[in-house]
């Protein structure tokens, strides 16, 4: 699958996907963790990608969202935007009723674990989407 | 370098209510805007930001921006 193909799926089969520098463990640019820890603040089940490993995935990324900085945040398939607006909207609280309205009530019940996925080419076996541990 | 920015945002949002550039940490590259406009009332924070990147996308591409934080309002 294309790389644009990966970023696409991975942005569409995602509850919420955060496109930072680094990784949740470690960050490597104070945008993304702002918006991190916008996400952590609410408990988003977040899907973390880092778009470092490879500049193209970035080049890809910003094509399909029209969007030309880093991080990027969506929620089932919908760009909510970078750092500042996903500061805000969990700021007056509009971040909750985005996931209520977009996840159902009770996403925070679910209890799901921040997660990883690497979409660099040869970063792994599968050279494919492949979940990290 | 904010006089630049502010040109390029004031010439995007002529009738803006509030227009600001800071230079954030002093070095010229990392940059806070601020702008209320009637052009932005009616948009979703999405489309507001997307506006803003439009009128710096030259400064954006070139890499004289290295980081830029938006704060928008949709007023007239």
């Amino acid at each position: 699958m294309a790389l644009k193909d990966r970023i696409q799926e991975t942005i569409d089969s995602e509850d919420v996907v955060l496109f930072m520098k680094g990784t949740p463990e470690q960050v490597l640019c104070g945008n993304s963790a702002r918006a991190l820890d916008a996400l952590r603040s609410v408990g988003a089940p977040v899907t973390a990608v880092d778009v470092l490993p490879d500049p193209a995935i970035r080049q890809e990324l910003s094509a399909l969202s029209n969007w030309p900085t880093i991080p990027q945040v969506f929620v089932r398939g919908e760009l909510v935007g970078g750092a500042d607006i996903v500061q805000e909207l969990a700021e007056t609280g509009e971040l909750r009723e985005k996931l209520d309205g977009a996840l159902g009530e009770g996403w925070q019940e679910r209890g799901r674990e921040e997660r990883t996925v690497e979409l660099a080419e040869g970063s792994g076996p599968a050279a494919g989407l492949r979940l990290v541990p | 370098m904010t006089v630049r920015l502010e040109e390029l945002l004031r010439q995007a949002f002529p009738d803006a209510t509030e227009l600001a550039v800071e230079d954030r940490t002093g070095g010229g590259d990392h940059f806070q805007v601020v702008v209320a406009s009637p052009r932005l009332a009616g948009l979703s924070l999405v489309e507001q930001h997307r506006l803003v990147y439009d009128a710096l996308a030259e400064p954006l591409e070139d890499g004289t921006i290295h980081e830029l934080r938006i704060k928008t309002r949709g007023e007239g």
